[in-house]
């Protein structure tokens, strides 16, 4: 630990071959690397899942191909890839290993072997994830949420093989996860260069310290539930079996509650959504300051929030239940607890937009994404308070705009976050620059077709439109409109899909011929920006670690030459110091 | 600049598609005009948010675009404008949450003089049993089900044996009579679900779930499963008839009790039925209400 906060460079573990360098790799910005392409090469699988998807609902029997079974194994798979193992593994396998040390002036993360360890056995999970589409009976199609009994059940496609991959690479991501997280949490609290107070932190820091230590209390939820259903598949115990017939036999189970599993796995799955959001939250209010030229308005304010947000989504998990058959006297508290989670995120949309009013905002494609992020976040935290509002859930559970609300939230706006934050740091990360016209068409593209996507499913959801249905069929009540909807809505899908390979060819090709970038091109004040070396080496700082005098948001300062101040800028006479703030 | 139009333009576009959407709302069938009615009102303050806050950003990215020497104001923050707007936000969420939950009040609370139906879930089709004259369902449960008593009904159970058993997927209701609805399943999660009604639940194996409602529309409709349940969960549908009083009587006095179905089965069937139900503990009490 001492290493990463020494000024001395020399006791660090230097690798001195190419595979020490960049494949068993204990610098953290290679290990962010291998986390976050790793994650999108399997959100690439996720993001072909749901074309499939569209596919079959626009045109329905138009690709025979495509079963019921099949069907239900794209959604199952897609769900849960891009829940756990793209979102959460990006942002804080990814930008977290990247950002905590280079914002916070550490040399590396405090266990560099522990966070070597973590990406590979998180590379394992996903190989064992993958290896579900190989086994006998293909992957699980019970649903990201894996509900018991059908997971393990007949009549649910992989209930046989399929489900133990799909458990079974969970509980290797939840180790990984651990080593990591710990690292992240550990290293914010015990690695801050001199003058780095906590509240000194950029938000981006705030979001993933914060989203870590939930990560560290949900996934074991999750974990307990996995190793439980797999004794319940592989050994036949009945922690969550009840006595129930299967294909006209009786089952050998009994006195198993499935309801324990749902709320073991929303105990984990409610924390998840922003185990997402707060590092999203975190990267956009710094995108939304730099490009805008203004310190975030109400830093302390933003960081009271994540931390009680942090602390209610503890509370707050049953809104997924309130049609499961739990007691429903549980609904008048989960309704008040999901509501009142709103006054805080409410008011870190205030204070981003309160953040560009009277700021000097320069529209770059990091910030088009910021703002588009706004857009869609606004949208689908709104409708949020429709499925947490108990009663307005009931007759909107299970159909299409729950697709629609959780998309926009938890899809869409942190997606845009990432895109915006991977045009943001490019530069530092490669040391090149990317191509500002495919930006632009990739940015409007994804953003207009998304809001074509999402928009008209909440309608679908409010006709009555049910979730997971293979083929509508005869109904008395979905008109021949929704399903020319679900066609326009399919055709956008494709087209933000092949949009995606604008960006992937931006940054493949920058990558090599790109233009040289300058160290600081946006004028950011944090510190991560000030590294003697772009992209910064290993040890991040060259000799001497960086000395922090001020927040990370000094911005537009009155009377100072620039308009940002870096963070490691000493104080002079004619400019003010950050002293405003404590 | 272009963002901003486009947020605009995505924001009026929002109200446009709002108005001349044809897909909202079924027309309600049942007596829970109140979750509708919550519906509404959270769209109202949600709307009011998502136009007011998206105007704001456009108009901020017009007003504060970069120019040539323009330069950023720098301001922290401002606790009194953050108190306020904490306020108000709190006071949207009261005037959303509280018709809601007096919504949710009625939701939970049963009318005593409500009738009790049961419909029973499998993969992928739906039963359904009525009380008969006793006005009691017979306990009931997959340890006493064999093949010639597929509801599984405990025939040690003197409340069951009138009990009325439906083995088509069609549910018939009278108009106007509140009707609890107790739901149980033989194999996986279910959720019997009528647009038309609003109201919905699961069915979880291992435990009996309700809900209830008052059918107010004469009609028919169709049921769905709300809740994942197989390679079938799409194909699993059932019909509800909603009838006036007098022709939901006749329909349901066709129908076959428990009674009935011991008499016309085998006598080895029925022995099978007493050896399945003697070998399970007996139930202390008996009957559902």
């Amino acid at each position: 630990m001492a290493t990463t906060i020494a000024d001395d460079l020399r006791p660090m573990h230097h690798p001195k071959t190419w595979v020490g360098k960049y494949v068993w790799s204990q610098d953290h910005k290679v290990i962010a690397i291998q986390y976050g392409v790793t994650a999108i090469a399997i959100g690439l699988v996720a993001l072909v899942l749901s074309v499939l998807m569209r596919l079959q609902l626009g045109f329905p029997g138009l690709f025979p191909w495509i079963q019921p079974e099949n069907y239900l194994q794209y959604v199952s798979m897609h769900g849960m890839i891009m829940v756990v193992y793209l979102l959460t593994a990006l942002l804080l396998g990814g930008f977290g290993n990247y950002m905590i040390p280079l914002m916070i002036g550490a040399r590396d993360m405090v266990f560099p072997f522990v966070n070597m360890l973590s990406y590979w056995i998180y590379l394992l999970s996903v190989l064992v994830l993958v290896s579900g589409f190989f086994v006998p009976g293909g992957p699980t199609g019970a649903g990201w949420t894996l509900y018991p009994p059908q997971a393990i059940s007949e009549g649910t496609p992989g209930n046989q093989w399929g489900i133990v991959t799909m458990l079974g690479s969970l509980a290797i991501f939840i180790i990984a996860f651990t080593m990591g997280g710990l690292n992240y949490v550990t290293t914010v609290l015990q690695a801050r260069t001199r003058g780095m107070t906590l509240m000194r932190m950029p938000l981006t820091v705030w979001g993933i310290f914060i989203a870590s230590i939930m990560g560290l209390l949900a996934f074991p939820a999750l974990f307990v539930a996995a190793i439980m259903m797999l004794l319940d598949h592989l050994l036949g115990s009945s922690f969550f079996m009840p006595a129930m017939m299967t294909m006209g036999q009786e089952s050998s189970t009994q006195g198993g509650s499935p309801l324990l599993f749902q709320h073991l796995f929303w105990f984990f799955g409610h924390p998840e959504v922003y185990i997402v959001a707060l590092p999203a939250f975190g990267i956009v209010s710094d995108l939304i300051s730099v490009h805008a030229r203004k310190n975030i308005f109400g830093y302390r304010m933003m960081v009271w929030a994540i931390v009680v947000i942090g602390g209610l989504s503890f509370l707050v998990w049953a809104h997924h239940m309130y049609v499961s058959g739990m007691n429903p006297y549980f609904g008048f508290f989960f309704a008040t607890s999901t509501l009142i989670i709103a006054i805080p995120t409410a008011i870190k949309v205030y204070n981003w937009l309160l953040t560009l009013w009277r700021g000097d905002i320069h529209l770059r494609v990091p910030m088009l994404f910021a703002i588009a992020f706004l857009f869609t976040f606004i949208h689908g935290g709104l409708t949020g308070l429709f499925l947490g509002n108990v009663s307005v859930d009931v007759p909107l559970s299970d159909t299409f705009f729950v697709v629609g609300h959780f998309h926009m939230v938890m899809g869409v706006s942190p997606i845009l976050v990432i895109f915006g934050a991977i045009y943001h740091w490019y530069p530092k990360i490669t040391g090149r620059m990317w191509n500002e016209t495919l930006g632009q068409i990739h940015f409007w593209v994804t953003f207009l077709g998304v809001y074509a996507v999402y928009l008209p499913m909440h309608y679908l959801g409010i006709l009555g439109v049910p979730r997971r249905y293979y083929a509508l069929g005869e109904t008395s009540f979905i008109p021949e409109s929704a399903h020319l909807a679900n066609e326009a809505i399919s055709v956008a899908a494709i087209v933000v899909f092949a949009a995606q390979f604008l960006f992937f060819y931006n940054m493949i090709w920058s990558y090599f011929r790109g233009p040289k970038a300058d160290p600081n091109p946006w004028g950011a004040a944090s510190l991560e920006w000030q590294t003697p070396e772009t992209p910064p080496g290993h040890g991040n700082w060259g000799p001497r670690l960086p000395t922090v005098y001020r927040w990370a948001y000094d911005y537009s300062v009155p009377h100072a030459a620039r308009d940002f101040i870096a963070q490691n800028e000493p104080p002079s006479a004619d400019a003010p110091s950050e002293e405003v703030l404590p | 600049m272009r963002v901003a139009i486009a947020i605009v333009a995505l924001v009026l576009g929002s109200i446009v598609f709002h108005l001349l959407s044809p897909w909202w709302q079924t027309p309600l069938a049942s007596n829970w005009d109140s979750i509708d009615s919550a519906l509404h009102i959270t769209l109202l303050i949600c709307a009011i948010a998502f136009v007011s806050l998206n105007l704001f950003l456009a108009l901020a990215i017009v007003r504060f675009r970069h120019r040539p020497g323009s330069r950023a104001h720098y301001a922290p923050e401002s606790p009194r404008l953050e108190k306020t707007l904490t306020f108000w936000t709190g006071l949207g969420i009261v005037g959303m949450l509280a018709p809601g939950l007096v919504a949710w009040g009625k939701y939970v609370d049963v009318p005593k003089d409500a009738a009790v139906v049961e419909a029973i879930g499998q993969q992928w089709q739906w039963t359904f049993r009525y009380p008969g004259p006793d006005g009691v369902l017979g306990t009931a449960g997959v340890q006493y089900m064999t093949p010639d008593n597929p509801f599984g009904v405990n025939p040690l159970d003197p409340f069951g044996r009138d009990d009325i058993l439906v083995q088509g997927n069609e549910l018939h209701l009278p108009k106007g009579k509140s009707v609890k609805l107790v739901l149980r399943s033989k194999d996986v999660l279910h959720d019997f679900y009528v647009p038309e009604f609003r109201a919905k639940m699961d069915l979880v194996p291992g435990l009996v779930t309700y809900f209830w409602m008052t059918p107010t529309t004469i009609g028919t409709f169709d049921i769905l499963c709300a809740e994942l349940c197989g390679v079938g969960h799409h194909e699993m549908r059932g019909k509800v008839v909603v009838e006036p009083r007098e022709s939901f009587e006749a329909w349901l006095g066709q129908q076959e009790s428990f009674n009935q179905l011991l008499a016309m089965s085998s006598p080895d069937a029925v022995t099978e039925m007493f050896r399945k139900a003697n070998s399970c503990s007996t139930p202390a009490t008996w009957g559902v209400r």
